[in-house]
């Protein structure tokens, strides 16, 4: 096999090679921008592991394979990344053939999908590999026909010599195109020639969605697999002390029942190597049922754990944490947080004089807000395939991010990355949860002490209960008038378990002079994760309902409002590193006003809400309309304008946004996991409330910004704003304002919190 | 010895007959379409077709289907072209897809019932099917666009 290697920029390069058979099949390798911190709320992981690398393939009889890199959740990755090859290609969409790229930390890289970034980091790297095989294709064909290359026009993998009439397919230049160099510098496309790229194209693995053929994790079998089930404790801060396997070792199908440790004292962890529980506890057997129900004759004995340590490493540092081994209430947390709330805080940001502000101010407007942990209820449970032996391992599942995970794989496996494969199965949901590898490590230590290939399954039940919870917020804001009811100040000091989700630079940072921002955080046993735009789903939540309530008490339109504080922010910025564009939010919110008919009388029926909010380089904001429907508020309508910069597939970016508006009312209106002495309350969908079919909106309109800039991401911006406008239009329903998430379904109750009270 | 006869296949299991008839699918038969979410019939994602029926896999025992006809997923159609397979990928309704099998086949029930299914008949044949992603307006959209092909075919 030959190869040429052109280094393209500082961080790309492009190598093509010849297939064998014939053909030709570039590939790329990227390295994207070094980010923030590795944390598990900026992934980034560490840029040895981020050279991402794809392929085209162009075989002689004119196929056309694309490579997806990346794993797909739902956001339909497998079609839009080979989009934008088949862009600059020039190839026929409807005939290429897109495959699930395999994983390979040292030569392929970190791979992973989350922080709406899939879109963002390939845009450039996947167009320069198409419009490299094009150019290599017809420079192929300039040759052959001795004609210049300037002479040739290309449509759906045909060359076109238009002068001497000659037309030949990409198959036939392919061989003779492989032997040539990679060219450098390649020009793409202007928005304006797209042709695949901003046209919808189908989810190209539809047919086999719905026509039921193994595409996820839990469909993965092979001959001779076991089934493995972890009983973990019953409570966060529990742990195993004894069990009796007498009972279910003698149920059919049963194999074996033994414990395993995770991770061996002092284990230095990863970024993304939370587990929740240590000792394990497994029933392996031939069947999925077998085990189930073998399970249930376990007699255990789970005791306090006490508080731990966790090691994490990493970075050439070392870091020891201390888990309180509390068994914690959802009553008592609140009381702690009501607590902390009033001693001093982390100062995150602070502009001008906020202090003296408020102490001059004529009026003070303080409100506190509340959200308790989420599970993130992925329809297909937590599970992973295993087959390790003592040369190499094999696992495969559904995983967001395999280039974290491997790395500590090879530890605890004691073999080297490159013995490790892991395939990339289509997850059945993910929203941050599988970004977390804990239940890879599980199986794999599981499948080494069997020898024998096994999958192992969380029941429903196993993984509600497990944690990696979005964590539990709370916030108090306050604003300060002066006696023109003009913003002089601004406060937020927001806490949470075990994190706050200040994010301190944005809006209304930069819109008022006085500005303080501060966070403070408890630790706690109970485990956490990303979860759908983390931080941002509670802060939108707050903040939009808090500056609702702050139009009002100003007397402004809430839209106007806002667009009066970006406005200042255009001609006045106050401080540094306001992370938004203004340009983009005031976009948003203009395109959303203009689009809902707001402040149109024929409306007027409906109890209106709006939220904007900028998560992950992108914009959203939504207009909610709530009418009363048998005795319960009914979100009928939603109206939403989205900048998110260059669309790649219009209506999948449509249906995300509608998946998204319907998730975020099922959260803001019921989601909620709380716990009792460790326990989770909720353990599956009969008492964890999952919004249904006849909720969803009878209307959702998506409107997204036209421009050109290059895509920013989707996945996650239009959740946030989606619980702010629900708790605004809510408020216009009963004029009542809602402080405490789950609106409608037992709301955290704060028990000693007197500042919610209309103070005017 | 129970015998089966799925997606007009006959089949002879030597299973516990308490066995959910999802995991003789799944783990004995080998047919993976039917999904499994909650295994309380609280989610939907495991409906099959039961001598016409739709019902909850995950709690219904494979002895109660002995002798009977069941219908996954898989058996839905001859050629993946089932008014509602037709219509999910008319509108692209997809998006991680696991709940998809289940929704399809409550719906279908729905469909072979009511030919001209309004709002409410939609909403609840289809509350018992939960969509994380939250797919349920395009669902929703898809049955009746379906309905229409239906229409549209038997004439
Ligand atoms: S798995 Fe049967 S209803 Fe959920
Ligand atoms: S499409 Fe993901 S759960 Fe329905």
């Amino acid at each position: 096999m030959e190869q040429t290697r052109t280094t393209h920029s500082r961080r790309s390069f492009l190598k093509s090679s010849l297939l064998a058979g014939g053909g030709l099949m570039i590939s790329f390798s990227w390295l994207p921008k070094a980010g923030q911190a590795n944390t598990p709320h900026h992934p980034v992981a560490p840029e040895a592991w981020n050279e991402l690398t794809g392929y085209v393939r162009i075989y002689p009889d004119n196929s056309i394979t694309i490579l997806n890199p990346n794993p797909e959740f739902g956001q339909n990755v497998m079609t839009s990344l080979p989009m934008m090859v088949a862009e600059e290609l020039e190839a026929d969409w409807k005939k290429i053939v897109v495959e699930m790229g395999p994983h390979d930390s040292t030569k392929l890289g970190a791979q992973f999908t989350g922080g709406s970034n899939s879109v963002r980091m390939y845009w450039r790297p996947l167009r320069e590999a198409g419009a490299a095989a094009r150019q290599m294709l017809l420079q192929a064909a300039a040759e052959s026909w001795s004609v210049p290359i300037e002479e040739l026009t290309t449509r759906a993998a045909i060359i076109y010599h238009e002068k001497t009439g000659k037309s030949g397919t990409y198959g036939s230049f392919a061989s003779k195109a492989a032997t040539l160099p990679v060219p450098k510098g390649m020009k793409l496309k202007a928005p304006k020639d797209f042709k695949v790229v901003r046209n919808s194209q189908k989810n190209v693995e539809g047919i086999k969605i719905v026509s039921g053929q193994p595409l996820f994790g839990i469909d993965y079998k092979v001959d001779g697999m076991l089934i493995a089930m972890i009983q973990h404790p019953p409570a966060f801060g529990m742990k195993l002390k004894s069990f009796d396997a007498t009972q279910t070792l003698k149920m059919p199908g049963i194999k074996d029942v033994f414990t395993l440790k995770l991770y061996e004292e002092g284990f230095e962890q990863g970024g993304f190597d939370t587990r929740s529980f240590n000792d394990l506890l497994v029933v392996v057997g031939n069947t999925t049922w077998e085990v189930m129900n073998a399970r249930k004759k376990l007699i255990v004995d789970w005791v306090p754990a006490g508080d731990t340590k966790d090691t994490f490493g990493g970075r050439g540092t070392k870091r020891e944490v201390t888990v309180p081994g509390a068994l914690e209430s959802t009553t008592a947390q609140l009381a702690k947080m009501e607590e902390y709330a009033q001693k001093p805080a982390q100062q995150l940001r602070k502009d001008g004089d906020p202090e003296t502000a408020f102490k001059n101010a004529a009026q003070i407007i303080e409100r506190t807000y509340n959200a308790p942990f989420l599970a993130h209820n992925c329809m297909e449970p937590m599970n992973f395939f295993a087959h390790v032996t003592a040369e190499k391992a094999l696992l495969a599942g559904p995983l967001q991010a395999p280039g974290w995970s491997e790395p500590t794989l090879a530890k605890l496996l004691q073999l080297p990355a490159e013995k490790i494969e892991i395939q990339m199965t289509r997850m059945g949901g993910g929203f941050g949860r599988r970004a977390y590898g804990h239940y890879l490590y599980e199986v794999a230590l599981i499948a080494k002490k069997v020898q024998a290939p096994v999958k192992l399954i969380y029941t429903r039940e196993d993984d509600m209960t497990y944690g990696i919870y979005r964590p539990m917020y709370t916030a108090t804001y306050r604003a300060a008038l002066d006696a023109n009811k003009k913003l002089i100040a601004f406060h937020v000091k927001g806490g949470g378990i075990p994190e706050h989700a200040i994010h301190a630079n944005r809006f209304p940072a930069g819109a008022v002079d006085n500005y303080l921002a501060e966070g403070w955080q408890i630790p706690s046993n109970i485990t956490i994760g990303a979860f759908r735009a983390p931080r941002s789903n509670f802060n939108a939540a707050a903040e939009q309902s808090f500056l609702d309530e702050l139009a009002e008490a100003m007397g402004k339109d809430p839209i106007d409002f806002r667009l009066e504080l970006l406005q200042k922010v255009k001609e006045k910025p106050v401080g540094r590193n306001n992370e938004y564009d203004v340009d983009r939010y005031t976009g948003i919110l203009k395109l959303v006003k203009e689009k809902s008919g707001w402040g149109k009388p024929e409306n007027n029926k409906y109890n209106r809400g709006v939220a904007a909010y900028f998560c992950h380089n992108s914009y959203a904001a939504h207009v909610v309309d709530i009418v009363m429907r048998n005795n319960r508020p009914y979100v009928e309508r939603v109206y939403s304008a989205i900048d998110c910069g260059i669309v790649i597939n219009p209506d999948a970016a449509t249906n995300m946004v509608e998946g998204a508006v319907i998730d975020g009312i099922g959260n803001a209106f019921y989601g909620k996991l709380s716990h009792k002495d460790g326990a989770a309350e909720q353990s599956n969908f009969h008492n964890y409330r999952m919004i249904r079919h006849s909720e969803a909106p009878a209307k959702i309109e998506v409107h997204f910004v036209q421009n050109d800039i290059d895509p920013t991401g989707l996945g996650e911006p239009p959740f946030p704003p989606v619980f702010g406008a629900v708790a605004n239009a809510l408020y216009k329903l009963n004029k009542k304002r809602h402080y405490n998430q789950p609106y409608l379904n037992n709301p955290l109750q704060s028990g000693t919190v007197t500042n919610n009270k209309k103070p005017f | 010895m129970l015998k089966l006869t799925i997606n007009k296949k006959v089949y002879n299991l030597d299973i516990d007959p308490e066995t959910p008839l999802l995991w003789a699918l799944r783990d004995v038969i080998g047919l993976v379409g039917t999904k499994y979410g909650c295994g309380m019939a609280q989610c939907g994602a495991c409906v099959v077709h039961l001598n016409g029926e739709a019902v909850r896999s995950c709690v219904t025992r494979v002895s109660r289907a002995a002798g009977k006809e069941v219908v996954t997923i898989e058996g839905l159609s001859d050629n993946n072209d089932h008014p509602l397979q037709q219509a999910w990928l008319e509108l692209d309704v997809s998006q991680c897809g696991y709940c998809q099998a289940g929704q399809i086949m409550s719906a279908a029930v729905l469909l072979r019932e009511n030919k001209n299914p309004t709002d409410k008949d939609i909403n609840s044949a289809m509350e018992g099917n939960i969509c994380r992603c939250g797919t349920y307006l395009r669902i929703h959209k898809a049955i009746q666009l379906a309905a229409d092909i239906q229409r549209k075919g038997s004439k």
